[in-house]
């Protein structure tokens, strides 16, 4: 069963705040975290189960912050050194604006798997999708983001 | 860190969107303890008596939607009419109650224990004669039991056959108090 909105909120709001913030900063990260526990609440009822609501309100989360930076600063260079590797994981804050030319799927599951450590298994559920379609979609965009940078 | 204003305008936000399935808060410190209040776009639909927050929304979810927070302003109306019944500035309710989920005999009776006044009592028997079956009394009995709007709906008015006291879901201590509090005892 897919838990009360009040259960999720409790369960995910302070690190969803704590990602944006470390994204955004303070003033823009409550409006980023309204919004995203606002689009959460708009398709929650349409939910079909329970597993990897972590992914799926980081997910939101992570696109409202690239929304909001690709917004206010249009022309961030690219480094894709940090993905360049999957041991050397980066720390979510570095990868999240260098991945934020991708395609939102192949965006997704980049930042999911090696911002987050996600498996794909994981991934392809907060996506609607499964864990072969992730790992392909996660290594697509990091060749994209080689081929960015080349 | 959240903090309490940004909480407070987001379950607001949320509430504004008209998007909850029902919105839920405690009204504390009532002579009767805390009680949760639940309400839906149809009107209030839950009043609990010793609220385990936990549990009653996961009830709340099963019956109307998963999209249940915590919100204090769609319950203000509701905590307000309840703040001057305690405090017998209020003798009837204007509110309305969402009840449809419940089974169509359930419905039937409790639209009829709503016209029992303030400061009145009428036993589970005259209750069952007004709802169409004499000799529904048990029956009655059960509806009582599970009224999800105590209060409100004013189960405590409904007394055994000689008058004395019989059970009430939220505890005939409970009971006793609003009758005395509405002058009925």
């Amino acid at each position: 069963m897919i838990p009360p909105f009040e259960t999720f909120y409790a369960t995910y709001g302070e690190e969803v705040f704590r990602y944006l913030r470390s994204r955004l900063g303070g003033e823009r990260a409550e409006d980023a975290f309204q919004e995203t526990f606002l689009r959460a609440l708009r398709a929650y009822d349409r939910l079909e189960h329970a597993e990897h609501l972590r992914a799926w309100i980081l997910t939101i989360a992570s696109r409202i912050a690239i929304d909001d930076v690709r917004r206010r600063r249009p022309h961030d260079e690219l480094d894709v050194d940090a993905v360049r590797h999957e041991d050397a994981r980066p720390a979510f804050e570095e990868l999240a604006p260098l991945t934020d030319g991708l395609p939102p799927k192949e965006r997704a599951a980049v930042v999911l798997r090696y911002g987050y450590g996600l498996d794909y298994e994981e991934i392809g559920g907060a996506l609607g999708s499964n864990g072969s379609a992730a790992r392909q979609a996660a290594s697509a965009g990091v060749r994209r983001l080689r081929r960015e940078r080349a | 860190m959240i903090t309490p204003e940004l909480d407070r305008r987001f379950r607001d936000a949320a509430a504004a969107t008209g998007l909850l399935d029902a919105a839920f808060d405690v009204v504390s410190d009532t002579p009767i303890g805390d009680l949760l209040v639940g309400v839906t776009d149809h009107g209030v639909c839950r009043i609990h008596f010793d609220p385990e927050p936990e549990r009653e929304l996961e009830s709340l979810a099963r019956r109307f939607g998963p999209r249940v927070l915590r919100a204090s302003k769609p319950v203000d109306r509701v905590r307000r009419q309840l703040d001057e019944y305690f405090a017998g500035r209020r003798q009837a309710f204007e509110l309305d109650w969402d009840i449809r989920l419940l089974p169509e005999y359930n419905r039937r009776v409790l639209t009829q224990l709503a016209r029992v006044e303030y400061g009145t009592t009428v036993t589970y028997g005259t209750l069952a004669k007004l709802t169409g079956n004499a000799a529904a009394a048990r029956a009655v009995g059960t509806v009582m039991n599970r009224n999800p709007i105590p209060i409100v709906l004013p189960c405590h008015r409904v007394v055994g056959a000689n008058g004395k006291l019989t059970g009430y879901a939220g505890g005939l201590d409970r009971k006793e108090l609003l009758l005395k509090l509405e002058g009925a005892l």
